[in-house]
């Protein structure tokens, strides 16, 4: 689904992301793990066209999407959520999904001006969606609430569901267990293999390597910008750079 | 009647703007308040860019200049009719608006900022050194007033009044259906986060340009209607003195809201008059009454009242839940983005 190679990003004289080549398959859940400033965020970045790579390629379902702009990498399946998610905090959960489907339609200045059929339709399109993909997250019940006033957790899940209102191929997850507990994070694991059910493939960016453990069919080792291992969850786990590389940035974080 | 008191604040506010003329004493405060309902159309054109999609842009004041020049200038040395200069003096506007912008909103934030300040001083100098155009700092004397439309005629203070009211209402009515469409939840997407927006497919350029664009167009008719309406224009106009009055006025009422600006207009100009025996103190007391203001209402007398009506339909929803009766059918939630009703838009629409 999603093939990089050699992809290379520099910020003045450090290269956040060096030399990396990864294939992300249809229909599985592909991690990328990593100490601190390793490039995981940098690589979804690229990836999704929020920055542009100094070099290397990037193939989405076959068609070069380097350096393309983040709006149209949306448009072509790639949706993502951020380390931190901003939200609108003063309105309702509902009311901050249904821009979400924005990109699947089609009324513009006109439309408005005159209230065209078109958009009453797309306006009724995108609240449903909306509806949908609240569900799906099961956020339904928090619809109607005020943003700021819901947990961490579901905060998480509003980002999934901004996410998939964009009717994506494929998810970037960059760190969605961020500060949620062990229990909570047992139900985004839980959600994110039903994302994978529903036809989703998925890229996740994690620290908390029981879940990374648990639901990756793949993980990809990132270290000051390298890739330095990927294979299957047991694999990565028993090999020694990997291990070395965890330690290494405990003992120097210490 | 669910209707009815949904829109209350708007209907409220509508007949006191309709009977005013009849409980003020004279056409002095007529006047004063025609030019309130002026500056309030220009202000919630920069509500448009700087409240709701988040640009604030400095040189809003220099865009309602183009306007009043293009009217004037339009009028008085090439005889242009009045009304078609005064459309023009929008399109002018959002014409000029359209180049400012797509060079401008390169920039991010602060940058954009400043550099509207610099677009707009220079569009102040322009005004002022192009003599051959705007007759330099003598201004453009003698604009005509509004010349009848069929048998309504605007030569009295009550007819302009009700001029500049309709159109400040017609004004509101394209900024409702604006900020309560798609459109305006791009806008605010685009206000709240322009990473997230970005990610989420929307093409952040083209969107701010466009809402760039209609706010200079209520900038320029707003300008429009004020040389006609005080006859007489002069490069002042272009002042950026007058971008932070209306930055005050949004402030006020409640940015990113759409009755804000309005209410702000009105109740900044008021306060103003009823300090004038106090002349050039009149800042001591006004000054002071800001700060208490912001401290008490963050987000403006509008904005906090709409979040606090958000929050209460929010709670509402929660008890209603918890008791265990359904909540109402799904495609019903309300509350929406703009803080406005688009629930009910959508919903008697469907
Ligand atoms: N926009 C930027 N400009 C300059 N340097 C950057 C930029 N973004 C990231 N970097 C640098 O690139 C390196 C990789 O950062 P990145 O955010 O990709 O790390 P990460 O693996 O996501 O870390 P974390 O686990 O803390 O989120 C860091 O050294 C960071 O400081
Ligand atoms: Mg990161």
């Amino acid at each position: 689904m999603l093939n990089v190679k050699g992809l290379t990003k520099r910020f003045g004289g450090l290269a956040a992301v060096n030399n990396v080549d990864a294939d992300f398959e249809k229909g599985k859940i592909t991690a990328i793990i990593g100490p601190n400033g390793a490039g995981k965020t940098t690589f979804f970045n690229l990836v999704a066209g929020t920055h542009k790579p100094t070099s290397g390629k990037i193939l989405f379902q076959g068609k070069e999407i380097n350096a393309m702009r983040a709006d149209l990498v949306a448009r072509l399946g790639i949706a993502r959520t951020f380390q931190t998610t901003h939200l609108f905090e003063n309105a309702s959960v509902f009311d901050n999904i249904i821009v979400g489907h924005r990109l699947r339609t089609h009324s513009g200045f006109w439309d408005v001006m005159v209230n065209s059929r078109r958009l009453r339709n797309e306006e009724q399109i995108c609240r449903k969606r909306a509806m949908e993909v609240l569900d799906f997250v099961g956020l339904a019940d928090l619809a109607p609430r005020i943003t700021a006033d819901i947990s961490q957790e579901a905060r998480k899940r509003v980002a999934f569901a901004l996410a998939m209102a964009t009717d994506p191929e494929m998810v970037l997850l960059d760190e969605p267990a961020g500060g949620v507990n062990p229990d909570e994070t047992v139900g985004l694991s839980e959600l994110i293999k039903k994302m994978v059910v529903h036809g989703y493939t998925v890229g996740l960016i994690e620290h908390k390597m029981d879940m990374i453990m648990g639901i990756a069919d793949k993980i990809i080792v990132l270290d000051h910008g390298e890739k330095i291992a990927e294979g299957s969850p047991a694999e990565v786990r028993s090999n020694p750079l990997v291990i070395e590389a965890y330690l290494g940035s405990e003992h120097a974080a210490a | 009647m669910k209707y009815l008191v949904q829109k209350g604040g708007w209907l409220i506010l509508l007949l006191l703007c309709v009977a005013f003329p009849l409980v003020s004493s004279n056409d002095y405060q007529l006047y004063v308040m025609s030019l309130a309902f002026i500056w309030a159309i220009a202000a919630s054109g920069l509500n448009l860019v700087t409240g709701f999609t988040g640009q604030l842009n400095l040189a809003h004041g220099g865009f309602m200049a183009i306007g009043a020049y293009t009217l004037g200038v339009l009028t008085v040395d090439y005889g242009v009719p009045f009304w078609i200069a005064f459309l023009l003096s929008g399109a002018v506007s959002a014409f000029i608006g359209y180049f400012v912008g797509i060079v401008s909103l390169r920039l991010k934030e602060h940058y954009f900022a400043i550099f509207t300040l610099c677009v707009g001083f220079i569009l102040y100098l322009l005004i002022e050194k192009w003599e051959a155009l705007t007759h330099g700092t003598s201004g453009v004397i003698g604009v005509p007033a509004p010349p009848p439309i069929g048998p309504v005629s605007f030569e009295s203070a009550i007819s302009q009044y009700y001029l500049v009211l309709f159109l400040l209402v017609v004004s509101l009515f394209l900024m409702h259906r604006i900020v309560t469409s798609l459109l305006g939840r791009t806008f605010i997407a685009i206000r709240n986060s322009e990473e997230l927006a970005e990610a989420l497919g929307i093409n952040l350029m083209r969107n701010k340009v466009l809402s760039f664009v209609l706010s200079t167009f209520f900038a320029g008719i707003a300008g429009g209607m004020f040389a006609g309406f005080v006859r007489f224009i002069g490069p002042d106009i272009a002042h950026v003195m007058h971008t932070f009055d209306m930055i005050t006025f949004m402030l006020v009422g409640g940015i990113g809201t759409l009755l804000g600006p309005i209410v702000g207009t009105l109740l900044v100009t008021w306060l103003t008059q009823s300090l004038q025996f106090l002349q050039d103190f009149r800042m001591i007391v006004f000054g002071p009454l800001l700060v208490l203001l912001v401290i008490f209402f963050p987000h403006g007398l509008v904005g906090s009242y709409k979040i606090w009506q958000v929050k209460r339909a929010a709670k509402r929803a929660a008890e209603a839940q918890q008791a265990g009766t359904p909540i109402q059918s799904k495609s019903r939630i309300e509350t929406n983005a703009s803080g406005e009703g688009v629930g009910e838009e959508a919903r008697s629409n469907a």
